[in-house]
């Protein structure tokens, strides 16, 4: 909104508490639209809390989460939506989705926003090409005509499912996962695995893609393909990225913003270079308490 | 080099035997050393059986001491040397896998012209009843649970509320309103699908241990309801004078316009059995038929990838409470199928039919035949239910145990064994494969080691 140009996703004071703690507290950033934004802290800093009230899987305690669909004039919605008290807003080939009062599976469907998790979780007793269909699964559904048609085999679903196993397809040439098509997903390696798991979420066509730390197990070689797979996502499918990572080099490199969380705060938000010289973020890596910043900052020569 | 070594399996399998044999004395000691007689003044009394305590105890022993020095070696010399599969093996399993179903659907179909082939005009009703009729009856059962437990994971210890609902719509239909079978077949199931989706809406939240109680008291509530219910059901004593399925309108009855009658035939109870096996067969065949479609719609890959990985689900968009539902829904609507043939066939209902050992029974062959497996399901069906009632036919026993001896007795004892060596020799299931619904190159079998329970 204000002072960021194309903004997709706005999220406004997000406050999460569990009992006495807030996980995250009173935490406002905005994630642009073709752009990869980089959600990073420390551990236990709240990155998994704020990507799970994203996605549905928490409901925030305080604080508005805003979504749009279509061109800027959307966001002009945005208060009048609030006020209704509704869910989401269509306009013309626009939508305005409120988050926080929307359930999981609703926000994957409606507002397009799909995700990966920290400790991968695919369908592992299913092949790779299942794994891949079960992502088309609510348009399948409606080409079998909520089963009863397809039951009966009427009606246009063979012609469907054909169109989704291409669309698998061109998503397993992309991973590179072609020969493995018809092997259970569980017996995949690690990286593999990973891989699968972002095409299975691309396979719902997202207009936001939330990775939970893609990189983490992988080796060098296997986290400069996944830079390039996250980059081609960006540039290629309509795909706006926020991302988790611990892995700076992958940050640093493929991040055109980043936000730095700590405690459950933001302490930082702007371009990786703004981050790279920021004191705050510096003392939280390494672990120092505010007044003492300074002097380690000149120690490591900052 | 190979005698010290010798001695020492010697003394160790001594050792083993007789650790063995202390252990049988203890347990069998209360079980078989003792017995409660009535004496000559009606009192209770104790008596003693020694020898054939000793006899077990020594047959325990001796069946240890053979296990560790001829089975156990034997056992690890063949681990030793394991070579591949023999080729003329792995072709056999091949054709066998090939031909299997359809080979078991041309059994089914002549099996009533085999018995009366076999065992007689008279002898084959016994076959095509007990063993035929009940044994599918069973088959679908499993079948329909199968969808809820085997595919969608969720553990059902209710099924048979399902069977009981479908039962009594059809008993209490046909009796107050007349309706034929075959109107009420369809009403039957959609009652009991109706009540699948109302057991399923309060305990959708509730996973695995929780939700496998829930359905327990489920099945009870709805077995105590026809049980108090005296009015409706009339309780205990059940519903009697059912109407029995007619055929096209003809029904099977020594009548002039009965269907031997009609026919020029002699008139047989063989006749109704055998269309009532038919139609059984029928059923069966059309819930197989259903689910292995189901399977492949987008639906019934919903329902496993449910069972493998729930919040997955979510995060891709699927409405995990609506695929329950549907899944309880399809489940309970084939049980409810089942429980009007039932209904129908018997022609009396009461509620001890739909007792929990009925549910156990159910998911002990669903979980016998390899969870989501239908060919397992059917081969546990045919085991437990078959071999159930081939033991009431064993009177050979009865001549080795004396004519006291009850063979149905030990049913119970003999599926607890039956289920401890299953699970010790094929923990999941005697088909422990899963087919993939959809395959781009080659469809591989996925081993079950790789797929999950599901979690409720």
């Amino acid at each position: 909104m204000a002072g960021v140009a194309d903004p997709l996703l706005v999220v406004e004071h997000l406050t999460m508490r569990f009992g006495g703690l807030a996980a995250v507290h009173d935490v406002s950033f905005t994630a642009r639209r073709g752009a990869i934004t980089a959600l990073i802290g420390p551990n236990g800093a709240g990155k998994t809390t704020v990507f799970n009230c994203i996605t549905g899987f928490y409901h925030p305690t305080e604080g508005r989460i805003a979504l749009i669909h279509g061109g800027n004039e959307m966001w002009d919605e945005l208060e009048p939506l609030t006020r209704r008290g509704q869910r989401s807003t269509r306009l013309g080939g626009g939508a305005l989705f409120l988050l926080e009062r929307m359930p999981d599976y609703l926000i994957a469907r409606q507002a397009k926003i799909a995700r990966t998790f920290q400790n991968i979780r695919l369908f592992a007793g299913m092949t790779v090409l299942e794994n891949l269909l079960i992502a088309q699964h609510n348009r399948l559904m409606a080409a079998s005509g909520f089963t009863l048609l397809g039951l009966l085999g009427i009606g246009g679903y063979a012609a469907s499912e054909r169109a989704a196993i291409d669309k698998a397809r061109r998503w397993l040439d992309i991973i590179g996962l072609t020969e493995r098509a018809d092997d259970p997903a569980g017996e995949l390696p690690y990286g593999a695995q990973r891989r699968l798991e972002i095409a299975r979420a691309m396979c719902t066509d997202p207009v936001l893609l939330c990775l939970d730390e893609p990189a983490a197990g992988l080796n060098p070689r296997e986290s400069a393909e996944l830079k390039d797979m996250i980059l081609s996502i960006r540039d290629h499918f309509a795909t706006s990225v926020l991302l988790i990572e611990h892995d700076m080099s992958v940050v640093m490199e493929i991040s055109d913003h980043i936000i730095v969380l700590d405690y459950g705060v933001k302490i930082a938000d702007g371009t990786p270079d703004e981050i790279r010289k920021d004191a705050k973020v510096i003392a939280a890596y390494l672990g120092v308490a505010d007044e003492e910043v300074e002097a380690v900052a000149a120690e490591v020569g900052l | 080099m190979e005698a010290p070594a010798a001695r020492y399996d010697l003394v160790r399998a001594a050792k083993d035997a007789s650790l063995t044999a202390v252990l049988a004395f203890f347990l069998l000691l209360p079980l078989i050393g003792f017995k409660t007689v009535q004496n000559i003044r009606n009192e209770l009394a104790l008596e003693t059986r020694w020898s054939l305590l000793f006899a077990f105890v020594a047959l325990a022993a001796s069946g240890r001491l053979f296990y560790s020095l001829i089975v156990a070696p034997w056992r690890a010399r063949r681990a030793a040397q394991a070579r591949p599969p023999h080729e003329g093996l792995v072709r056999l399993r091949v054709v066998f896998a090939r031909w299997f179903v359809p080979f078991a659907i041309g059994f089914v179909l002549v099996f009533p012209a085999l018995s009366i082939w076999l065992a007689g005009f008279q002898g084959s009703i016994k076959w095509i009843d007990n063993f035929g009729i009940q044994i599918l009856i069973y088959v679908m059962l499993g079948f329909g649970l199968n969808i809820v437990v085997g595919l969608a994971g969720l553990l059902d210890l209710g099924y048979v509320a399902f069977y009981a609902v479908g039962a009594y719509a059809y008993a209490l239909l046909a009796k107050t309103f007349g309706f034929s079978f075959f109107m009420l077949l369809p009403l039957a199931g959609c009652l009991a699908a109706f009540w699948g989706i109302l057991l399923g809406f309060p305990v959708l939240r509730l996973r695995g241990d929780y939700l496998a109680i829930v359905t327990l008291a489920f099945g009870e509530i709805v077995r105590l309801v026809l049980i108090n219910w005296v009015d409706l059901t009339n309780g205990y004593a059940g519903i009697s004078g059912i109407p029995r399925p007619a055929f096209f309108g003809i029904p099977f009855n020594a009548d002039d316009d009965g269907f031997a009658a009609t026919f020029g035939l002699e008139y047989s109870p063989l006749y109704r059995t055998i269309f009532l096996y038919y139609l059984i067969l029928g059923l069966a065949l059309l819930t197989a038929f259903v689910t292995v479609r189901l399977r492949r719609l987008p639906i019934g890959r919903a329902w496993e990838a449910l069972r493998e990985d729930e919040i997955a689900c979510r995060a891709l968009g699927i409405n995990t409470t609506h695929t329950k539902l549907t899944a309880f829904a399809m489940g309970a609507m084939f049980g409810g199928f089942a429980g009007s043939f039932f209904a129908a066939r018997q022609g009396f209902i009461s509620p001890e039919s739909f007792t929990f050992l009925e549910s156990a029974t159910i998911l002990a062959i669903v979980v016998l035949g390899g969870m989501g497996s239908q060919i397992g399901v059917a081969v546990a069906a045919i085991v437990m239910i078959g071999g159930t009632e081939m033991l009431r036919d064993l009177d050979i026993l009865k001549e080795v145990f004396g004519a006291e001896f009850d063979p149905t007795q030990y049913r119970m004892l003999l599926f607890g064994f039956a289920m401890v060596a299953i699970m010790v020799w094929r923990p999941r299931g005697l088909i422990a494969m899963r087919e993939p619904s959809v395959f781009l190159k080659e469809r591989k079998a996925i081993t079950g080691d790789l797929l999950k329970e599901g979690h409720g």
